[in-house]
């Protein structure tokens, strides 16, 4: 009974879960947006009416999506005060400013913006109105910084000093925080795969109705848009990505070993990369795997013959800095995320390079099964995303704040676990039902397909204007 | 210029931008059931805050982080003390936000009622346990010397603290129905006038014995002085209300909640979260602030900042001046039900 009410226990799985949740419907606001503005400005240039069909439809899936994305941001910022309140006192000084910086830079903007661009399609003039939309999209992915600049000081904490007196880190230079190298590199990797959610977003919506042959004239074209998306952003993470394992070995050398389940430190040929590995249960032995030589040393180092340090090693190591106690991971959830986070990922710059050979010169594949796999385009790209975001907290732990601060020591004092447990009784039950509903939504909203447009006014022979009403 | 009491102005004032203008969403979402008589009334009634619900929400976003950034000791002992009632506002807040956008997606009645009642709820809810919260932070509540709240959420349920959660309520409720008052024609129009006027009334005396209550156990000099003038503006607005003025009934209740929202503040400063049982376990300004050069790069940014975003948000207001109508919904090219009645065939 006193472990089911453990109050750290409860807040770890309370904020995993708010902020998987959360992190659903981020990726679209974040691409979506940038899709719609895309599309609008395409209108506004070409005037060819299925480009404003298009905005309608997706921005109609981009909103039912953003309303969720606004609504559980609150409890994100909420529960860092109402959960960690102990990490907030020990951090806030360096912390607390980037989220300021999101609110007053990037927020704002974003929330006003959204509002005069759903209900100004009437009230601005054309090119005013594309503007609040590129407005929108831009402050979504700058309010991302804000925050990846945030988590970054827990991942790799620069910028600050120790204030022995008052036991908390205070912030002494605010570009060193910005410009964290972990951040620089976790910022475009993250970017570029919230694209690749909303490409596979797209290829899902294009390749579910074209698989049906209906509305040909305008899902065509936007399969076209879903693969190159996905292969352009699929690359660039990629290449994002690799330059975040750099730094990640350089600053949280334990993340790298535990997302190999390396025990002992290798070189060159030995720091191999393991596609597949069986284990005894207790994960200590290994019995059977797949591997890649020098891989992990070119991972790790972009050289051949590098040297990586193993879990056991860095053990020792970290001991010796921090005291005694466990210093590592749980090795089968940084080893399994980290590869289907590279699975899922590598898997979809394979389908948009199939995608488009299969629709080259404008032909459509004729076999279902070639359908029935695109339409996995959304759910697994949004699923690589989250158990990226997993390995990269849980391989984290045991630390809040690396090398400063025990998540153990974060938990709010004077909050109980019976607390904590209705709290989360309470999310899990608002946010499964939410998700239930959500989810019909945004299903019907992409299964009705582009809506036809008004008749076209007789002065100007454009569409007849929209407006927007709740 | 002390860095310290800047940012507690500065607080005040996101505060105060926040009430001020999620206050009327509030009491628009509170006003809904008194003023429309059929679906197209509630539809001219939620569209009238449509267009900047959620820019209004982010005021609190804002204000909250802007919190955690300048003094962090009173975000961490605030958020974690109030525990449950903040988990009923976020609750609150996501149902009522995703009912604006998830009502009009289907056109059953059921659908609709559903989610209207979520926006009842999730606008009366918050409007009632900010002001049980702030009443409370002045009041002052338990706090062991690692300034962790130490009482259990009943303390917080004190008859000071609920009759502030009354005032809130109230104030945001004839709020709402002066904007409607405000941003609508014909029988909505009268509706909303009406409620604002009877839910006036009671509020000037609830609103008159809270903060004579305040002034009188918790109060300074400069609260008496807030008090006056909020008590003033409201009995001004509640009048301006009967004599037709409406710009000027709304603005003067805009004023009131400012006004009172500085009698909170006023009654506080220069602690932030007072210890009832033990002055010496206070937050003040002091010892729970940020350090001088994290509160430097704030104020610039904030500073910069703020202009701006008055400036762009002033401007959406002004594009989305006109009144909402009944023939406004009904004529509108609703693409979105079309869509899901075509789909549904």
């Amino acid at each position: 009974m006193n472990e089911l009410l453990d109050p750290l226990l409860l807040s770890r799985w309370q904020f995993g879960l708010t902020t998987i949740y959360h992190f659903l419907f981020v990726p679209l606001t974040i691409g979506m947006a940038l899709t719609v503005a895309i599309f609008q400005t395409a209108w506004v240039r070409t005037g060819k009416t299925h480009y404003l069909q298009l905005v309608h439809f997706f921005g109609r899936i981009f909103l039912i999506n953003f309303a969720m994305g606004v609504v559980t941001g609150i409890v994100q910022e909420f529960q860092f005060g109402m959960n960690w309140s102990d990490y907030s006192r020990f951090v806030g000084d360096v912390f607390g400013a980037p989220l300021a910086f999101e609110g007053l830079l990037a927020f704002f903007l974003e929330a006003t913006f959204i509002g005069l661009w759903i209900f100004g399609w009437d009230k601005l003039p054309e090119k005013l109105h594309l503007a609040t939309i590129w407005i929108v999209a831009t402050a979504s992915i700058l309010s991302a910084y804000f925050i990846i600049a945030a988590n970054a000081f827990m991942q790799n904490p620069v910028g600050f000093r120790i204030n022995e007196e008052k036991g908390r880190a205070e912030l002494t230079s605010i570009w060193e925080l910005l410009t964290n190298p972990v951040a620089l590199a976790a910022f475009p990797h993250t970017i570029f795969a919230c694209f690749m959610v909303s490409a596979g977003l797209i290829i899902t919506v294009a390749a579910w109705h074209l698989s049906k042959n209906q509305h040909l004239d305008t899902m065509r074209p936007t399969l076209k848009f879903g693969l190159w998306a996905m292969l352009i952003s699929g690359g660039l993470t990629t290449l994002a990505g690799d330059q975040l394992s750099l730094a990640m070995v350089a600053t949280q050398p334990m993340k790298m070993a535990a997302a190999e389940a390396m025990y002992e430190t290798s070189t060159g040929a030995d720091a191999s990369f393991s596609i597949f590995t069986l284990g005894t249960p207790d994960g200590v032995h290994e019995l059977f795997s797949i591997r890649i030589p020098y891989l992990l040393s070119f991972l790790s180092t972009h050289t051949f013959d590098g040297t990586v340090e193993g879990i056991n090693n860095l053990q020792e190591q970290y001991q010796t800095l921090y005291g005694p106690g466990d210093y590592t991971p749980i090795i089968w959830v940084t080893y399994w995320s980290f590869r289907w986070m590279i699975g899922l990922g590598l898997l979809h710059i394979f389908v948009a390079v199939v995608g488009l050979w299969l629709t080259r010169k404008g032909q459509l594949p004729t076999n279902k099964w070639v359908w029935k796999a695109a339409v996995w385009s959304f759910p697994l790209s949004l699923g690589a995303m989250i158990v990226g975001w997993v390995f990269t907290e849980m391989g984290r732990q045991p630390w809040l704040v690396f090398g400063l601060l025990e998540t153990a020591d974060g938990v709010s004092p004077g909050v109980t676990g019976i607390e904590v447990l209705i709290s989360l009784v309470v999310f899990t039950v608002v946010y499964g039902s939410l998700a239930v509903v959500e989810f019909r939504l945004i299903k019907k909203a992409a299964q009705a397909g582009p809506a036809p447009l008004g008749d076209p006014d007789e002065q100007t022979g454009k569409p007849l204007v929209h407006t927007t009403v709740y | 210029m002390d860095l310290t009491v800047l940012w507690f102005g500065i607080i005040a004032f996101l505060f105060i931008g926040y009430f001020v203008l999620d206050g009327f969403d509030f009491g628009v979402g509170m006003a809904m059931p008194f003023v429309s008589k059929d679906d197209t009334d509630r539809r001219v009634v939620i569209n009238t805050i449509g267009p900047v619900w959620d820019l209004n929400e982010t005021w609190l976003i804002v204000a909250g982080a802007s919190l955690f950034a300048a003094f962090p000791e009173w975000y961490a002992t605030l958020f974690s003390g109030f525990y449950l009632p903040l988990l009923l506002i976020l609750v609150a807040l996501i149902l009522r936000g995703v009912s604006f956008e998830y009502r009009h997606q289907r056109p059953e009645r059921l659908w609709k009622q559903r989610f209207d009642r979520m926006i009842v709820f999730g606008s009366a809810v918050p409007a009632l346990l900010w002001g049980v919260a702030f009443a409370n932070i002045v009041r002052g509540v338990p706090l062991d010397s690692g300034h962790n709240y130490t009482g259990t959420v009943f303390d917080l349920l004190n008859p000071y603290a609920l009759l502030g959660g009354v005032t809130t309520l109230l104030l945001f409720l004839t709020h709402g129905a002066l904007f409607l008052v405000l941003k609508t024609e014909g029988p909505i129009h009268s509706r909303a006038r009406t409620l604002a006027f009877r839910a006036g009334v009671v509020t000037v005396v609830v609103a008159a014995v809270f903060l004579a209550w305040t002034v009188l156990e918790f109060g300074t000099l400069p609260a008496l002085v807030l008090a006056a003038a909020a008590a003033v503006a409201l009995i001004a607005s509640v009048v301006a209300n009967i004599r037709r003025k409406e710009g000027a009934a709304f603005t003067l209740m805009a004023f009131t909640i400012g006004f009172a929202v500085l009698t909170l503040f006023a009654s506080l400063f220069p602690a932030v979260m007072p210890a009832s049982n033990d002055p010496a376990n206070s937050l003040t300004i002091a010892n729970a602030s940020s350090s001088p050069y994290t509160l430097q790069v704030m104020s610039w940014t904030a500073l910069a900042a703020l202009p701006l975003i008055l400036a762009y948000q002033v401007w959406t207001y002004w594009v989305f001046r006109k009144r909402v109508t009944r023939s406004h919904i009904d004529s509108a090219a609703h693409p979105d039900t079309e869509a899901t009645v075509e789909a549904a065939h």
